[in-house]
C-alpha cells in the first residue's frame, strides 16, 4: 500500500501568533480615530497600530535614522529573538555593530508591514468596531498604504528626514515608493532583488499560493478564527510553492542534489525520500507556525498591484523628476523572481530623471533569497553606499 | 582633417605636476565646464569621475567590472554596472553636457554605434584612446613581426580585453564619417605630454601615444 505522509500540523496551535497580532512583543505606535490611514481602496482605517523594532540609537540631530522594510513573509524583529518562533531575527547578518547597517552608527528602525500578523493592524488583528478578528472584511492594502503607515510611525518619532530607507524584495518595492512618495523625507535608498512593478509571472506564482490556501477547507472562507481552524495544509503548500522562486536551480542541486533522505534507496511511495521534498515540507510546516494565511493573501495582494508607473502616466521615470535622493540599486544574477532585468529597468527610469543611483548586479547562485544570506560582495556594496551617504549627510566616524 | 588648427591650453600638463593624477585625466577634466553633467562610460574605479566630483561636476558613470563599481561606490560615485555596447541605448536624447569615453573605445564590439550614442546622449563627447599608429608599435609590427605591446598595452594578442584598435587617422575617419565634429584634438606622447602642436600631421599619427579629442555633433556633411 502506498504510504502518504501529509504535511504536518504544526506544533504550536497558533496561540502564540495569534496573540501577536494584537500584543506584539516590540514597541507600537498607536494611531487613534483623529488620525485615519488613507487607503489607497478609498477606506480611511482607524483606529490602526504599527509594530516596530528599534536597533541602535538616534542621534541628537535626529540624521541617523534608517528605515528596514521587510519582505512579504518578514517582520519587525530584525535582530532580536522572534517571539514565536525562538530563531534569530531575519536579518542578522546585514543589521548590527559592525555590520552594514551598523547599529553603532545608525538609528535601525523596521516596522510590521499593514496587513501583517505580528502587530501591525492586519486581517488577523481585532476589529475594534466588531470585537471580532477582522479576516476578510479587513480592507484591500497596497504597497503605497504601507509606506503611508510607515510615514505617520516616522512622524510619531519625531524623525523629519529619514537617512535611509532600506529594503529587499516586498521591502525594496516600499524603499522605492518611499522614495517616489516622500523624496523630501528619504536622503538615500538601497533597493534590493525589487521591481518597480510586480511582473505576470510573479502575479501567476502569488495566485497559485493564494488559491492553495483557499482551497483548504479549513480556511472557511477566510472566518477561520472563528470556527477554531487555521488552513495550515494551504498555506503549507503555498509557502513551499513560494520557496521554490525564493531559491535557484544551481542552488537547490547545490544543497540537495537527488540526495535521499535518511534512507539509500527509494521507498515506491509518495513519502519524502528526496532531501528537496523534505526540506520544502518542512519550510512549510515551520511557516505556518508564525504566520497568519489572510495576512499572506493581503500581501501578495499588495505586491501584486505595486506599479509605480501607473500612478505616473505610464512613465516610470516620472516617478522620481527632480528626486534628489541618492540611489543603490542591488540585484542578484540567479535570481528570477526580480531578475536584474527588472533592477536595469528601475535604474534606467532613475538615470532617465537624473537622479543619483549606483547599480551592481551580484553574482550569486542563491538566487532571490540572496539578500538575505552572507553574500559578502553584497554587503560590500551596502556598506560602502551607506558609508558615503553618511558622510554626505555629516554622519561622524565616530558614530552616531 | 583641420586637425593642427584646434587651440590647446593646457596649463599644468606635464607629469611632474602632478604625481598621482594621469595626464589624460587632467586633459579630459581641463576639456569639461564647471558645473556641467557628466557621464563617465567605462570609468573604472572612479579616478577620473572623482577628479570631475573634486571640480564640482557632476559626474555618473557606467563600469562592467563589479570589482570597479565596487570601488566606485566606495567612494560615493554614483555608478551603475553596465557595457557600453549594450547599454548606451537606454540613455535618454540630451541627458549630460559630455559623455567621456577613456581608454575603453579599442574594447567596445561596435565603436561606431558606440561613438554615436555618446553624441545622443551627451552634447559633447570626449573620448580618449590608444594610438595604434604609434611609432613603438608600427616598429614591433614591422621589425618584430609580432602584435605590439607596450607598457600601457600589456595584454597578449589573444588575451586582450581591446578587439578594435585604430590609429588617430582611422580615429578621424571615422568621425568624418559619421558627422562628428572634432573642437579639439590632442595627441600626448609616451610621458602623457602633448606633442607639440606646429608638427605636421603625420606627426601626431606617429608619435602620439594616445589620442584625446572634443568631439560634437555636426560635422563635416550636415
Amino acid at each position: 500500500m502506498t504510504k502518504v505522509q501529509s504535511i504536518k500540523s504544526p506544533s504550536i496551535q497558533g496561540e502564540d501568533r495569534a496573540h501577536e497580532a494584537d500584543h506584539p512583543s516590540s514597541l507600537v505606535a498607536k494611531f487613534g480615530m483623529d488620525q485615519p490611514l488613507k487607503l489607497d481602496c478609498g477606506i480611511d482605517l482607524a483606529p490602526f497600530q504599527i509594530a516596530y523594532q528599534t536597533y541602535g540609537e538616534l542621534n541628537a540631530e535626529r540624521s541617523n535614522a534608517i528605515l528596514v522594510c521587510h519582505a512579504l513573509t518578514g517582520d519587525q524583529h530584525v535582530n532580536n529573538l522572534h517571539p514565536v518562533t525562538g530563531k534569530p531575527g531575519w536579518w542578522e547578518t546585514m543589521v548590527g555593530p559592525g555590520r552594514p547597517l551598523d547599529t553603532s552608527r545608525y538609528f535601525i528602525i523596521c516596522s510590521n508591514v499593514l496587513g501583517g500578523c505580528m502587530g501591525s493592524t492586519g486581517p488577523a488583528s481585532l476589529n475594534p468596531a466588531t470585537g471580532k478578528v477582522w479576516g476578510l472584511d479587513f480592507p484591500i492594502i497596497t504597497i503605497p498604504d504601507m509606506v503611508r503607515a510607515q510615514a505617520m510611525l516616522i512622524d510619531q518619532l519625531g524623525i523629519e528626514t529619514l537617512f535611509a530607507v532600506v529594503g529587499g524584495s516586498m521591502g525594496g518595492m516600499q524603499a522605492v515608493q518611499w522614495a517616489a512618495a516622500y523624496p523630501e523625507r528619504v536622503f538615500s535608498t538601497l533597493a534590493i532583488a525589487c521591481s518597480t512593478r510586480h511582473s505576470a509571472q510573479n502575479i501567476a506564482f502569488h495566485e497559485l499560493g493564494r488559491q492553495a490556501v483557499m482551497a483548504d477547507p479549513d480556511w472557511r472562507g477566510g472566518s477561520y478564527v472563528d470556527q477554531g481552524t487555521h488552513p495550515h495544509r494551504g498555506l503549507a503548500v503555498a509557502r513551499m510553492a513560494a520557496h521554490i522562486t525564493y531559491l535557484s536551480d544551481a542552488a537547490l542541486h547545490r544543497k540537495f542534489g537527488r540526495r535521499m533522505q535518511d534512507r539509500e534507496l527509494p521507498t515506491f511511495s509518495f513519502d519524502a525520500d528526496f532531501q528537496v521534498e523534505s526540506y520544502l515540507r518542512y519550510q512549510g510546516s515551520s511557516f505556518v507556525e508564525r504566520f497568519d494565511a489572510n495576512s499572506y493573501l493581503y500581501l501578495t495582494r499588495a505586491m501584486d498591484y505595486f506599479d509605480i508607473a501607473a500612478d505616473h502616466n505610464g512613465v516610470l521615470a516620472q516617478a522620481f523628476r527632480g528626486v534628489e535622493t541618492r540611489f543603490c540599486v542591488v540585484s542578484f544574477t540567479s535570481d528570477w523572481l526580480f531578475p536584474t532585468s527588472e533592477a536595469r529597468a528601475l535604474v534606467h527610469a532613475l538615470n532617465a530623471s537624473s537622479a543619483r543611483v549606483s547599480f551592481a548586479e551580484i553574482e550569486t547562485d542563491k538566487g532571490h533569497d540572496a539578500f538575505l544570506l552572507d553574500v559578502p560582495e553584497f554587503f560590500d556594496i551596502a556598506r560602502a553606499f551607506l558609508h558615503s551617504a553618511g558622510k554626505s549627510r555629516g554622519l561622524g566616524d565616530a558614530g552616531a | 582633417m583641420a586637425l593642427q588648427e584646434q587651440a590647446l591650453p593646457l596649463p599644468g600638463l606635464a607629469p611632474q605636476a602632478s604625481t598621482s593624477l594621469r595626464p589624460d585625466h587632467l586633459l579630459v577634466a581641463e576639456m569639461v565646464e564647471p558645473g556641467s553633467r557628466v557621464l563617465d562610460v567605462g570609468c573604472g574605479d572612479g579616478d577620473l569621475l572623482q577628479l570631475l566630483e573634486s571640480r564640482g561636476i557632476d559626474g555618473r558613470g557606467i563600469e562592467l567590472s563589479r570589482e570597479g563599481v565596487n570601488h566606485c561606490v566606495a567612494k560615493g560615485l554614483a555608478v551603475v554596472q553596465g557595457d557600453a555596447d549594450t547599454d548606451l541605448g537606454n540613455y535618454p536624447d540630451d541627458a549630460f553636457d559630455y559623455v567621456i569615453l577613456s581608454q575603453t573605445l579599442q574594447a567596445t564590439r561596435q565603436p561606431k554605434a558606440v561613438l554615436e550614442n555618446l553624441l545622443r546622449i551627451g552634447h559633447r563627447a570626449i573620448v580618449s584612446f590608444p594610438n595604434f599608429g604609434f611609432w613603438k608599435m608600427r616598429l614591433q609590427l614591422l621589425i618584430g613581426g609580432h602584435m605590439p605591446r607596450t607598457e600601457n598595452l600589456p595584454a597578449t594578442w589573444y588575451d586582450t580585453p581591446n578587439i578594435h584598435f585604430c590609429t588617430i587617422k582611422d580615429f578621424v575617419q571615422l568621425c568624418d564619417e559619421i558627422h562628428v565634429k572634432m573642437e579639439r584634438a590632442v595627441a600626448l606622447d609616451l610621458y602623457g605630454r602633448p606633442v607639440p602642436l606646429n608638427l605636421p600631421w603625420w606627426v601626431w599619427n606617429m608619435f602620439g601615444e594616445q589620442g584625446v579629442f572634443l568631439l560634437s555633433r555636426g560635422g563635416k556633411g550636415r
